[in-house]
């Protein structure tokens, strides 16, 4: 579209500046879409280690190559303005006379919304088929995965492979902390995932605005007190994951992250086995499992919180002389 | 700044009659800056003391740290007794009670002290702007090296968590709030009567009142400091901003504040380009630049007052107990998040429209032709005013707003690509064959189409949903709006300070120092933010005074570039104020050889703009063409609109 438009243009006032810039910008245009394809794009963030991320990787790698053609052709044309078509010295003459041309303007508005409606319908088609593309649907999520359960019932209906993996994402100023409902209820302070199993991530947040960004999984999820967030992922790797909170929440937002695991089913199915025995103690003491919390009404909920080692930022990562310490 | 003599007329806009200007009084007997700040103390105690009487036996005011009514209510007195202290509310007082206005209130005043007074001048208010904005942009940048020089360790800090984020909520709220009219409050106060050919502006009052009102919600704003800061960007979203310490309350006192500035500025040129048109003004004659300020201050006069009643709910949330954002008493966060963006949203092309029209404006100009394509750039400042109404939910992506609105937003943020593709059309075309002048002011122009193309692109990434998992909250978006606000409304502003100063005050910039200026802020500029992009997809979000170590090359790099970019900022100062205050060499009338109306009267105008109303004869772009009409006509022969008028009135009666 964009060379349509740009062969009218040199069609209208004499063809050999335009086919100079037009054969300039092919060179460059390829080449940069080469590049960026093959070279850049396997490591485009955030990576592949899950169906969303890999959604995600696509989608900015495809944007790239279509917004460099854009991107050359719009320079290609400026420099080769100012170099060819500046005022030499002694010229004091008013340029040519041109008002416009509807041949161009009509190509232009035709080629611009062609590439925006097909980047509306790529977008629209992958948000369908990634089930969300990771990003945070609300209480009532319309694009699920296959074998999701509702989430009221999470806890009643123990979680086994083949089904969606339940974990419930409570955010507090400032630390993360993770809660299996299908797995006995408990809560951890790192996130743990099997690989090649379908997760639903449930993220509320029991003070003010956090975001969950799980950065590798390519999940965002905005957790707000009293509403339930749901985002959908499938990790099909094993690795490590690194949790950032993305929308400011206060003094210490700048250090609020957390890590995780994404490990073999096996290893995951042993590692929630042992992890219900031993934090049982902590188990007994938190509120029944909801969809979201009111903090107010949790009576448990100090212990809790020095139970898990979560008293102070990051668990006494900053210095005691530090007075913002929270 | 102008301090030239100009004719001993009488400027009263809006009414009252020609007279002589006789026995004024001496400076410090009238209404200025100096009764307004006394206003405003008086005022502020008022109000506290009055909140106090009120609150203070509220329960929550007993366990906070402070009272947040006395604190709204004291600046809410403080702004009724600075505008009393100015003496806005004289006039109107005076026509109640029917007494004329004394002559000395009357007289145009030609000394330095008009600039410090509460004046219906709009040249006068438009040069009270500039130098605002320019204060206010400053001290918004200077709050910007400070978080620059803090990410410089991504572990040892220079500032602690909390002094951090206020630093960071000053800056962006500075920015975002006071910018809005950075190029409409200067070059659209002052220059859009002269451009369509009108003696005056619709609301001079009102005009002034914009004006006067920003000064207070810059001050204000930094109050906050001392009353503790607030810690939740420039975004104050509850629950944190309801929750938050009293600095919260000059933050949503201060930003409503500026949004009743923004709704009277905007009002003001609205009305002004609809109703005082000259003859011959048509609408297929509108300087482009008219034709941004018209799509701002549409946008402004229709979003602003939705800010302003989020933050009256906000500050009611904080003072009276309501619960309009608390989920628990039935209120929604997502209602603030809602009601902020719809302004939100439309207020990031009140700060790229302006640009717009700026570079339209120039570029005919500096490359002798007409503008290519005039209806479509015009097309595109009217298809961007409508479309930025309906992109506001695309902040809201992955905030767990109803999902099936997502793709609906996703479509409309990428449809308005279109009308901002119709800018580079224009330009693309205008350049074609053209005989370009790199003077200072379009070396601007031409970064601005470099930065914005930028912005824009990845304007695009943004809009995709899946990409925007990614991206939103990070360093990326934040580079992206940086490109479009500071790489296109900055650059503009700046190609427009060359290229108008001339004409405003007369006084000739130092060309060598603008483009010391020019070429360290594009390096700076594209050097800070370029890097920022693969930032934030490495994952960094914004607002966070600690980062993974291994972008810890990038950050530096990008600190230390905007120290530079800083440094171009005072070199623009210092071009300023060396060239106006200490070497004031006189321009020639026109040194850009242009055919906008402006440029036809002397440069600083006469107090009354034109002799007589002009009579427009043809468009302002037409460079090139042999033979064509003047721009218009400024002496047009005694009775030629009555004529004319009798002429239509005369054929509509027969129809």
């Amino acid at each position: 579209m964009a060379a349509e438009s740009q062969a009218q243009v040199a069609g209208q006032g004499g063809p050999s500046h335009g086919r100079r810039i037009l054969l300039i910008w092919l060179i460059l245009a390829i080449a940069g879409d080469l590049l960026i394809w093959f070279a850049l794009g396997p490591h485009l963030p955030p990576g592949n280690m899950t169906t969303t991320a890999t959604e995600e990787q696509g989608a900015i790698k495809l944007m790239s190559v279509l917004s460099a053609p854009v991107l050359v052709l719009v320079l290609t044309y400026f420099v080769y303005a100012m170099i060819v078509w500046r005022r030499r010295d002694g010229d004091d003459e008013d340029g040519p006379p041109i008002h416009g041309s509807t041949r161009v303007q009509a190509a232009w508005i035709v080629g611009t919304t062609v590439i925006v409606l097909a980047l509306a319908v790529f977008g629209t088609v992958s948000l369908w088929t990634s089930h969300g593309a990771g990003a945070g649907e609300g209480p009532a999520p319309i694009w699920n995965p296959p074998g999701a359960v509702s989430t009221a019932s999470a806890q009643q209906t123990p979680w086994a492979p083949g089904k969606v993996l339940q974990v419930q994402v409570v955010a507090q100023q400032w630390r993360f902390t993770f809660r299996y409902p299908g797995l006995g209820g408990f809560e951890t302070t790192e996130l743990m995932l099997p690989e090649g199993q379908w997760v639903q991530f449930n993220v509320t947040s029991i003070d003010v605005i956090h975001s969950f960004w799980a950065y590798q999984l390519g999940v965002k999820a905005d957790a707000n007190p009293g509403v339930n967030n749901v985002a959908y992922t499938k990790p099909t790797q094993t690795g490590l994951i690194t949790v950032r909170c993305a929308e400011l929440c206060g003094l210490w937002h700048g250090a609020m992250f957390d890590y995780g695991k994404v490990v073999t089913l096996a290893q995951f199915q042993a590692w929630a086995r042992a992890s219900k025995t031993e934090l049982a103690s902590v188990t007994s003491l938190l509120p029944p499992y909801a969809t979201t919390y009111d903090s107010t009404a949790i009576k448990q909920l100090g212990p809790v919180l020095q139970k898990l080692g979560l008293t102070g930022a990051g668990g006494g990562y900053y210095p005691p002389q530090d007075p913002a310490q929270p | 700044m102008a301090i030239e003599t100009e004719p001993g007329t009488i400027q009263v806009p809006g009414g009252g009659g020609p007279g002589p200007g006789h026995g004024e009084r001496s400076w410090w007997m009238r209404p200025g800056v100096h009764t307004a700040l006394i206003g405003a103390v008086l005022g502020y105690l008022l109000g506290h003391w009055l909140g106090n009487l009120i609150a203070s036996g509220y329960q929550q005011v007993g366990t906070a740290d402070a009272n947040d009514t006395a604190i709204v209510l004291g600046y809410v007195f403080m702004v009724l007794g600075w505008l009393a202290g100015l003496g806005v509310f004289n006039d109107v007082l005076r026509q109640m009670a029917g007494r004329p206005l004394p002559d000395w209130e009357r007289a145009p005043s030609t000394s330095i002290g008009r600039y410090f007074r509460y004046t219906l001048d709009h040249k006068v208010v438009g040069l009270q702007y500039l130098v605002g904005m320019i204060i206010y942009f400053c001290t918004a940048g200077l709050f910007a090296m400070a978080i620059r020089t803090e990410l410089l360790s991504p572990v040892h800090h220079v500032f602690s968590s909390s002094v951090y984020i206020e630093i960071v909520g000053e800056h962006g709220t500075m920015m975002m709030m006071l910018m809005t009219s950075v190029i409409l409050g200067p070059f659209g106060n002052y220059l859009v009567p002269l451009m369509i050919g009108s003696k005056q502006v619709a609301y001079p009052r009102l005009e002034a009142l914009s004006f006067w009102l920003t000064p207070l919600a810059f001050l204000i704003l930094l109050s906050a400091i001392p009353l503790g800061g607030f810690h939740m960007g420039w975004t104050g979203y509850p629950t944190l901003s309801v929750q938050d310490t009293a600095g919260a309350d000059a933050y949503a006192f201060a930003f409503g504040l500026m949004g009743i500035s923004m709704i009277l500025a905007g009002f003001n040129i609205l009305i002004t380009v609809i109703c005082y048109r000259a003859p011959g003004m048509r609408w297929s004659r509108l300087p482009m630049f008219v034709w941004g300020l018209l799509g701002t201050s549409v946008m402004m006069t229709l979003a602003a007052p939705i800010l302003v009643g989020g933050m009256y709910m906000l500050l009611t949330d904080r003072t009276v107990q309501t619960a309009f954002f608390t989920s628990q008493l039935g209120g929604s966060t997502y209602l603030y998040q809602d009601v902020f963006w719809f302004f939100g949203h439309p207020e990031v092309y009140i700060l790229a429209l302006p640009g717009f029209g700026i570079v339209c404006e120039l570029l005919p100009v500096f490359c002798r032709k007409p503008l290519f394509g005039y209806k479509v750039a015009a097309a595109g400042m009217v298809g961007v005013t409508l479309l930025s109404f309906f992109v506001w939910q695309h902040h809201l992506f992955n905030s767990g707003i109803n999902p099936d609105m997502r793709p609906l937003f996703m479509l409309t943020t990428e449809l308005i690509s279109i009308p901002t593709g119709f800018i580079f059309l224009v330009a693309m075309g205008t350049l074609w064959k053209a005989k370009i002048r790199f003077t200072v002011p379009m070396l601007f122009c031409l970064a601005f189409f470099f930065n914005f193309l930028i912005g824009g692109v990845t304007g695009v990434f943004v809009s995709d949903v899946p990409a925007d998992t990614t991206e939103h909250g990070s360093f990326f978006v934040m580079a992206h709006f940086h490109y479009t606000i500071m790489g296109g409304l900055i650059f503009a502003f700046m190609a427009g300070c060359y290229y108008w100063l001339p004409k405003m005050i007369g006084i000739k910039l130092d060309q060598r120092l603008g483009k010391i200026h020019f070429w360290l802020m594009f390096l700076g500029f594209n050097s800070t933010f370029l890097p920022l992009f693969a930032v934030g997809l490495a994952g960094q979000p914004r607002r966070v005074f600690e980062y993974a170590r291994n972008l810890q090359t990038l950050n530096d790099w990008v600190s230390i570039s905007s120290f530079v970019l800083g440094a171009s900022i005072l070199v623009f100062v210092i071009n300023f104020v060396w060239s106006t205050v200490v070497v004031r060499e006189r321009e020639v009338e026109n040194p850009w050889e242009s055919r906008g109306l402006e440029w036809r009267v002397s440069s600083p105008p006469p107090a009354h703009n034109f002799e007589q109303v002009p009579v427009v004869l043809s468009g302002p772009y037409e460079y090139g063409v042999k033979d064509g009409p003047p721009v218009a006509d400024l002496n047009p022969p005694v009775g030629v609109l009555t004529e004319a008028f009798a002429r239509t009135e005369t054929a509509r009666a027969e129809a």
